[in-house]
């Protein structure tokens, strides 16, 4: 073969290799079984698709609303958007089977879920979202899990003026593009890692290098932007700040800078697969690190089977079972105490699942659970009602409080809930996940230095 | 001067050698694929595929089945490699390995295709991970090696040695190398050629395959994971020399160590961009690699 037919033909291969590497997921988007709507009717009876559950309101009688969302049934979402769902699931079950809601002109509200794998794809979740709106006529949208994600699925959910509760998407932008029926279930981003910051000032006032590596999405990219910021600000220097892409496996260059520059603190990460891989490798690779803060991955608990890598690794959590939100509290805070308390949550989740929740799991349920509570307080199922319902909400939950941003710049975003910030102790030959901040709140002292 | 001299080489070291050893895992890789374009001139795009088959084949022996070693899992995987490539010749490739390049293009494009199906059917697109520690090794303060990389590495370069004496002091290494070179005059002095063909699929599967395991013992994979693999395959096949598979272990090493230094002074995302710069380089200035290519 002559040099230039050689050329050619390489080149040829090459862009080939480049575009089905960068349609990986896209593979997998051709499995027949993805097409499958996952329908589910929990305990609640069959109603004819034609009757608009307009007209069944008025006539007083039982309605069944349907609830759309995406799931990552696979793809790097896969562990936390199950939980999400699993969270989901439970409070339509639960809800179901307590003869669903009752609005005041005797109609019983019950709930349907249609679903579908997004496999972790953003195009995916725009074409399923679209489906879920215009095929499965679905009445109200749950969000999927990521902010990557979910600002793909805004887009389609505003567009056709559904409510979308988001809960796994804390990016701020999301709800600063204009968006009216769009409702976030977590604390922002900007508020999800200067607590991290606020420990290692409390803990070492002479701790002084700190790195930031982080997953470049869009979730990671803001949580970081507003820490390092807030780190500047409390006298922090920032010796590393760098992106890696959402499907590194090899932390070894990233390890190696951190090492380089000195560093003793390093907060950052992006999603559990990464988060995990990252733990682990800092572990292999005894970085001597005085304090690690990762993203999404430590409050799961699939984190523990990092073992000794996992111990004294802090995330932020957006909720744990320890949490001590009450009625009790909402009474002091002068606000209305909503849903289940922390143990009734706990034991059924773990009665239903055989697994504890986490905060994935919980934010699924506190959105359903947010949901069904506007149209309580709308005493309808008219989108409209229950959409100024929700920006009249001022809640406390078992997830934590809970009120809507209800200015034009930020509509929908969360300004209510607070973080709470885990680490992953010895107890013994086991591990145990203990909040450590804020103190308020604390059910052990932070371990620090970090083993 | 001189200490900062010794400082720049304290620091690059930890860097330097994360390259290397990663590079010697990513020669092997690279040696399946050019081993086969260098016996048939073939373009193997079920390569990619077949590194994740064997991350899979060696979790699910690991895991599943609770054999506990991943070692133990790799070489048994690796050697199933042989025959399931020589099958993959048999079915997809003989019949086209005389039409025009397209031909064996696509149809191992085809057999690409249905690996990923199947993968994905019976796997999904989850991450998974093969938790096995061999601990770490201290050299010095600033340098800690985790042991599942060097034996990585040392797994590499031990097959790689392999390959060499297969190809240079045995019968069958020099029926392959006879016709890699003309198959007609090697046809004419009684090689079977069809057979040879068969078993340098074979032994170029069984490569990608063992590069495969050795990546799982050390990072998570999917079943995507493999066309990674298979890009830096053809930058480094063109490094090292197309047609070279010996040439491919430098060429792995090379790119093992851009890889470990371009962090240290850019950020890591431009370690891509720095690669393909260079593959087009080479292509343009020195179609058949660094170290030579099949003639």
């Amino acid at each position: 073969m002559t040099g230039r037919k050689m050329l050619a033909l390489l080149l040829l291969v090459l862009a080939l290799g480049l575009v089905l590497g960068a349609c990986g997921g896209e593979q997998a988007t051709q499995a027949p079984a993805a097409e499958q709507p996952k329908e589910e009717v929990t305990k609640a009876p069959e109603q004819p698709k034609e009757e608009s559950t307009q007209e069944a309101a008025e006539a007083g009688k039982e309605i069944v609303l349907t609830i759309g969302f995406t799931e990552s049934q696979t793809g790097k979402y896969n562990v936390s958007s199950s939980r999400q769902v699993k969270g989901l699931k439970l409070w339509i079950e639960q809800t179901n089977a307590n003869g669903g809601i009752k609005l005041s002109d005797g109609t019983v509200v019950k709930f349907k879920t249609v679903s579908y794998d997004d496999e972790s794809s953003k195009e995916r979740v725009q074409e399923l979202y679209t489906r879920l709106i215009t095929e499965d006529n679905a009445d109200f949208l749950i969000s999927p899990y990521s902010s990557g994600l979910t600002a793909a699925a805004a887009v389609i959910s505003e567009q056709y003026g559904k409510i979308m509760i988001t809960t796994g998407a804390a990016s701020d932008s999301i709800y600063k593009k204009g968006y009216t029926r769009v409702y976030q279930i977590y604390t922002p981003a900007s508020r999800y890692l200067t607590g991290a910051v606020d420990i290692i000032k409390h803990v070492d006032p002479n701790l002084k290098k700190v790195a930031f590596v982080y997953e470049d999405s869009k979730f990671a990219t803001s949580v970081v932007e507003a820490a390092k910021d807030y780190a500047a600000k409390q006298g922090l220097e920032i010796v590393l700040f760098e992106g890696y892409a959402p499907d590194t496996t090899d932390f070894g260059p990233f390890i190696n800078k951190i090492v380089d520059k000195g560093a003793e603190a390093v907060l950052g990460g992006g999603h559990f697969q990464d988060g995990s891989t990252f733990a682990r490798q800092l572990h292999e690779k005894q970085v001597p690190l005085k304090f690690v803060a990762l993203l999404v991955a430590p409050p799961e608990p699939d984190f523990a089977e990092l073992g000794e890598a996992a111990v004294g690794i802090v995330g932020p959590s957006q909720w744990e079972p320890q949490a001590k939100y009450t009625p009790e509290a909402a009474k002091e805070m002068g606000i209305e105490w909503c849903g289940p308390t922390n143990e009734e949550f706990v034991k059924a989740y773990e009665d239903a699942y055989n697994e504890e929740p986490s905060y994935h799991s919980a934010g699924g349920y506190a959105a359903g659970l947010v949901l069904g509570k506007a149209i309580m307080m709308a005493d309808s199922v008219d989108p409209d009602a229950v959409k100024e319902a929700l920006d009249n909400m001022d809640i406390l939950t078992f997830f934590g409080h809970i009120k809507f941003d209800t200015s034009e710049e930020a509509h929908g975003l969360q300004i209510g809930h607070e973080m709470v910030y885990v680490q992953w102790q010895k107890d013994g030959d086991t591990l145990k996940k203990e909040v450590v901040w804020p103190l308020e709140g604390a059910t052990a002292e932070i371990l620090y230095p970090k083993p | 001067m001189m200490e900062s001299v010794i400082s720049f080489l304290i620091s690059v070291t930890p860097f330097l050698i994360d390259g290397l050893l990663l590079g010697f895992v990513f020669g092997v890789a690279a040696m399946g694929l050019t081993l086969i374009w260098g016996v048939m001139d073939v373009i193997n795009l079920a390569h990619g595929p077949i590194i994740s088959l064997a991350m899979f084949g060696v979790y699910l022996l690991t895991v599943t089945l609770g054999w506990g070693n991943p070692y133990i899992a790799l070489i048994v995987v690796a050697a199933l490699a042989l025959p399931i490539g020589m099958g993959i010749y048999y079915i997809a490739v003989n019949r086209v390995i005389d039409a025009p390049h397209l031909s064996s293009l696509l149809a191992t494009y085809s057999v690409n295709m249905m690996l990923m199906g199947v993968m994905n059917a019976v796997f999904g697109g989850a991450p998974r991970n093969i938790e096995y520690s061999l601990g770490t090794i201290q050299i010095g303060e600033s340098i800690t090696i985790p042991t599942a990389r060097l034996v990585a590495a040392v797994a590499a370069a031990g097959i790689a040695t392999a390959l060499y004496f297969f190809l240079y002091r045995t019968r069958i290494g020099r029926y392959i190398r006879a016709v890699t070179d003309n198959r007609d005059a090697a046809e004419l002095v009684g090689v079977p050629s069809t057979r040879i063909l068969a078993l340098s699929f074979g032994i170029g599967t069984l490569l990608a395959a063992f590069a495969g395991g050795l990546i799982a013992t050390i990072f998570p994979f999917t079943i995507f994971e493999g066309s990674k693999y298979e890009l830096k395959s053809f930058v480094i096949g063109v490094l090292g020399g197309l047609g070279n598979p010996i040439g491919s272990l430098f060429g792995g090493l090379i790119l093992g160590v851009i890889e470990g230094l371009v962090p240290m002074f850019l950020e890591t995302s431009w370690t891509p961009v720095i690669e393909f710069t260079l593959f087009v380089l080479i292509l343009l200035v020195r179609p058949t690699g660094l170290f030579g290519g099949k003639s």
